[in-house]
This record gives C-alpha cells, sequence and structure tokens, in this order.
C-alpha cells in the first residue's frame, strides 16, 4: 500500500533527483572555471580587504589540475601510496570517529530529552543549560578533553585520542538531537495523551506507545542534523588536538604545500565533502525503515 | 436479529443496574477572579444498557461532563461513580470505552493495530488480539481495510475505526463526544444506525454528547438536556422508540414528536417558533 502511494513518479523524480545533484556538482565546477578564466589575476581588494580572491593557478588551481593530482603519488618517496587512496584512508578514519561521536551524542541527545520530557522542572533547568553548551568554543573545548581523557583510565581500556576527538564530535551532534527529540516528545495531540489516559497505562508504556513515535517526524532532521555537526566536530577536533591519521590533520598538514604542490590542499577539503555526503546517506538510509511514523506528515 | 434486553424508557428506576451516578458535581475552571462554573449542581443517573444523550449550546458543559466521569478531569464538588467505582478506579478497571470527535487513530499503526492497541496495553496475546480486531473490523464493516493506514481512509471510515477501537475490551459503557461531528449528513445517518446495532449487541450504556436534535432523538433512550452559564442540565426527555430502529424511523411521526420535545426542552419553553432544527 505504501508502494501505491509512492509509485506515481517515484522513478522519474529519483532520475531527475540524480541529473539535479550532477548538474549543481558541474555548476560550481563551471563557476569556479568562468571565474578563474575572467576574474583579475591578482583578485580586487578595496583598501586593505580583498573581495575577489585571486585567479592565479597558486590561488585557485584547474579542477582537472586538482582531479589529476588524485591520481599521482602522495610524496616523490618511492612506495608512497597514490593521493587519492590516503585521502581515502584518512576519510575513512575521520567517518569511524564521526560516526562513534554521533552515536553517544544521539544517545545522549535522546535521555536528555526523555527526562526534559518526563519532568517539567528538568526541562527548566536542563534546557538553558543544553543551549549554554553550544556557544562554548570548540577551539578552547579540544584541550581540555584531550587533558581530562589522557588522566582516565576504563579498567583495562586506555584513553585513546581519537576518543577525545569522538566526544567533541558527540558534544556538538546531541545539541539538535535533544532540541529535536524534546519537541517531538512533547508533539503528540491532546486527544492521543487523554486515550493514554483512558486506558490508564503509565507514563513508560505512553512513551513507548506514544511519544516516542510521533517524535520520528522531529528526530529525523535532528539526526540529520547531528551527523552534519559530528563531522564538523571531528575534523575541528582533530585539528585542535592535533590527532593524526584523520582528514582534519590532513588539511592542516597539506596547507604547506599550498605554493609548491598548489593542487594538494584541495584534496583533503574533496575528502571532508565525501564524508560529510556519506554521513548524510547514513542517517537518510535510516529514514527508511522508520518511514512509517512519518506518515502523519503526509496525513490529511 | 432479536430484540435485546434493554428495555427503552425511563430505565432509571430498574434500581440495581446503574451504570454511572453522578451526583451534586460542580466543576470550576479558573481562580477566584476570572473563575467559570463549567458546570454546576449537575445530578444524573445512567442505567445499564441505557442510551443518553447529552445535548444543549457551546458551553453547557456537555464534554466537560463527559470528562468527568472518564475521569479525564476532576470535579470541584460532588462524586461520581461508575458501576458503584470512583470514576478513577473504573478508568484504571478499563470499564469504558471512548471516542472523541476527531478519530484520534495513531498514524503510524495500521487500522488493526490501531483497533489491537488497548488490547496490546492490557496485555491480551498476539492471537486473541488478532482475533478480536477481526470481528470488530467485520462488525463496522471495515474487514477489507485492515492492513490499511489512517490517511488512507475517509473521516467516516476513520470514526468506525474509532468505534471498533472504543469497544475494543468490551465495555459495559461508552463514553462519546460529539464521534459524528466532524462527518458529513449522510455519513453521519449511516453510522448512528451501524452505533445502534453495535449496541444492541454489545448492550453497553452510552453517554452520547451531540448537538444535533435529530442525532440525540434517533439514537437515545433519554435525552438530557443542558443549557450554559453555569452548565445546568435543565430537563429530561424519555424518547421511548422502541430498540429496532432503523432509517424508517426517520420519518415515524413519534420520532417528530421527540425532536419537537427536545428542541422545545432546549429553548426554554414550549412557545418555540418551528424554525430550524440546527442549534449549533
Amino acid at each position: 500500500m505504501r508502494a501505491v502511494r509512492l509509485a506515481p513518479g517515484a522513478g522519474t523524480r529519483r532520475a531527475g533527483e540524480v541529473t539535479l545533484g550532477v548538474a549543481g556538482v558541474l555548476g560550481v565546477v563551471a563557476l569556479w572555471e568562468l571565474y578563474k578564466l575572467l576574474g583579475p589575476d591578482a583578485g580586487a581588494s578595496v583598501g586593505e580587504l580583498r573581495v575577489l580572491p585571486r585567479t592565479s593557478d597558486l590561488a585557485m588551481p584547474h579542477v582537472w589540475d586538482m582531479a589529476a593530482r588524485l591520481a599521482e603519488p602522495l610524496t616523490a618517496a618511492p612506495g608512497a601510496p597514490v593521493l587519492w587512496l590516503a585521502v581515502l584512508r584518512a576519510g575513512l578514519t575521520s567517518l569511524g570517529i564521526a560516526v562513534a561521536g554521533w552515536v553517544v551524542g544521539v544517545w545522549v541527545g535522546l535521555a536528555l530529552a526523555v527526562g526534559m520530557a518526563r519532568f517539567t522542572l528538568a526541562e527548566r533547568a536542563v534546557l538553558p543549560l543544553v543551549v549554554l553548551s553550544q556557544t562554548v568554543p570548540l577551539i578552547a573545548l579540544a584541550p581540555l578533553v584531550r587533558s581530562w581523557g589522557s588522566r582516565l583510565t576504563l579498567g583495562t581500556l586506555a584513553w585513546e585520542g581519537w576518543m577525545s576527538v569522538a566526544v567533541i564530535a558527540s558534544y556538538l551532534a546531541f545539541f539538535p538531537v535533544a532540541v529535536g527529540a524534546l519537541r517531538g516528545l512533547q508533539s503528540p495531540d491532546a486527544i492521543h495523551r487523554d486515550l493514554m489516559r483512558t486506558y490508564g497505562v503509565g507514563w513508560w508504556a505512553t512513551l513507548v506507545r506514544l511519544r516516542l513515535p510521533a517524535s520520528v517526524p522531529y528526530l529525523l532532521p535532528a539526526l540529520r542534523l547531528a551527523a552534519a555537526n559530528a563531522v564538523v566536530g571531528t575534523v575541528v577536533a582533530e585539528v585542535s588536538t592535533g590527532l593524526p591519521g584523520g582528514v582534519g590533520r590532513m588539511i592542516l598538514e597539506f596547507a604547506n604545500f599550498a605554493s609548491s604542490d598548489p593542487a594538494k590542499p584541495w584534496a583533503p577539503l574533496l575528502g571532508a565533502v565525501l564524508l560529510g555526503l556519506v554521513v548524510a546517506a547514513l542517517v537518510a538510509a535510516l529514514g527508511v525503515p522508520l518511514a512509517r511514523f512519518r506518515r502523519a506528515e503526509v496525513a490529511a | 436479529m432479536s430484540a435485546p434486553a434493554t428495555v427503552p424508557g425511563p430505565v432509571v428506576a430498574h434500581g440495581a443496574a446503574v451504570a454511572v451516578e453522578v451526583h451534586g458535581v460542580s466543576r470550576v475552571f479558573g481562580r477566584d477572579g476570572t473563575a467559570v462554573a463549567a458546570l454546576q449542581d449537575v445530578s444524573l443517573t445512567v442505567g445499564a444498557g441505557e442510551f443518553v444523550s447529552l445535548i444543549g449550546p457551546s458551553g453547557c458543559g456537555k464534554s466537560t461532563l463527559l470528562r468527568l466521569v472518564a475521569d479525564l478531569d476532576r470535579p470541584t464538588a460532588g462524586s461520581i461513580t461508575v458501576f458503584g467505582r470512583s470514576a478513577e478506579q473504573a478508568r484504571l478497571a478499563h470499564d469504558y470505552g471512548i471516542a472523541f470527535q476527531q478519530a484520534g487513530l495513531l498514524p503510524w499503526r495500521t487500522v488493526r493495530a490501531n483497533v489491537e492497541l488497548p488490547l496490546a496495553l492490557h496485555g491480551v496475546g498476539r492471537a486473541g488480539r488478532r482475533a478480536r480486531a477481526d470481528h470488530l473490523l467485520e462488525l463496522v464493516g471495515l474487514a477489507d481495510f485492515a492492513g490499511h493506514f489512517p490517511d488512507q481512509l475517509s473521516g467516516g471510515m476513520q470514526q468506525r475505526v474509532a468505534i471498533a477501537r472504543a469497544i475494543a475490551e468490551e465495555p459495559s459503557l461508552l463514553l462519546m463526544d460529539e464521534p459524528f461531528g466532524a462527518l458529513d449528513e449522510m455519513t453521519r445517518e449511516r453510522l448512528q444506525v451501524e452505533l445502534v446495532r453495535v449496541c444492541a449487541q454489545t448492550r453497553a450504556a452510552v453517554v452520547f454528547v451531540t448537538h444535533s436534535i435529530p442525532e440525540a432523538v434517533f439514537l437515545s433512550d433519554r435525552v438530557v438536556v443542558m443549557s450554559p452559564r453555569p452548565g445546568r442540565i435543565t430537563s429530561v426527555v424519555d424518547v421511548g422508540l422502541g430498540a429496532a430502529r432503523g432509517d424508517g424511523l426517520r420519518e415515524d411521526a413519534a420520532y417528530f414528536d421527540a425532536v419537537r420535545r427536545v428542541r422545545e426542552a432546549l429553548h426554554g419553553g414550549s412557545d418555540v417558533p418551528s424554525r430550524g432544527v440546527e442549534t449549533r
């Protein structure tokens, strides 16, 4: 029955989306090359302030140069891996950390939301802190988390650098989940709450049968936001804690080659974009089995 | 279908079998300064198996009274018993089923799963739930739609699912708050006939809130007429149209007579000009 609802034009719409996505990427490439072609070589400045970037090959390498650089070895050293492979490996490392941070953040956010939905007092006390927590600059937080973590030993498990990064990623990820899930948990209509009351069931049964399912349409966008936040948090925390192996550190390292090998610093940026896309796809996949909880969105 | 045991008319006198007993109930909303008396000193007895409608203009407290009986709200003064228990005990014992103006189905559950919801919450096994839901959907004529989702049904069909859900646990009391209020007239009349049939089978007492005089008369053994500011019962009209109600009844002289009597009671006197029936 759900298929019936989706069937008309679903296939053509999917094809249309793909075409549009490809056109978007090509559009960015065309814009880049067009500006590089037409823009002044030294850019444009108003007084001290540069308002248009330089278009030299050093500042804006050709798209095809960047692509070609990906196929070349990482360094001149013998046995060095090809650049795209190195970026891919770094991307996978960061992906693992981001996913770990996302999972922790989602659970923390959900727990906070359930607690706030259960106790009005908790909502009034905790929600301002949750909002406040996001105003702490990440750069200030990263060294603190690392130094706290290094003093932690969990039984036989030693605290590792990537864990600090995951914690920072989760710190950014939990926020949209906490806020979105809280709204979702509070979303059921009075009629549904009344109905559960007439059934004489307790708060937990109402949570499982009514509030959690009703929160899904609010939760899915929150999970997407959390994923994006986890990626940003991972990349930034890799830079600020100096964790090697990930895309964040690679961006920092490759920035040194800006003058000698101008196409190289763009490779890890591409990796970071890819990382974001993969995480977004993972969350989108999560929404598929939850589709029936989103029926309220299409209902009359 | 054989005539049910329910005797129409003044069932109250039959003593022992009392479904709902409302005694001197008041409900005041707000604080001292801005207090509004939604209900003032209301007393009402509904016999077992009796169909009682509450009718009156907006703000007369008919829905408030229903919510008090359902223990969705507490009275400021007075007492309410349901089958000899307090309203809260009755609610926790699942003594009644309830239906609202909106169907209030859970959109992520299929029709069958919606009907099964109260059974699932109260620990009925999977096989028992399924059998019961199939039977109920048969009863309301939606057997073919068990696998559909609520948003695939019309408003009338959704309301029928809600009624099936309300009687899922075979309650001996059914509380209905304008369940057909949002439906078109034709759907409404068809569901009224269906409700009469369902009630004859389940023999449940019904407290039915409505603002339609024909609906109240068609369905009820007694019509309780209320008036606002403060909400109170102004009169009770015995309808007594017999148990075998069908669409033919709507053109019966006795039916028109009962409609006239309810309308006169609503307008607080006998000198009512014979204009439109609706009192919305």
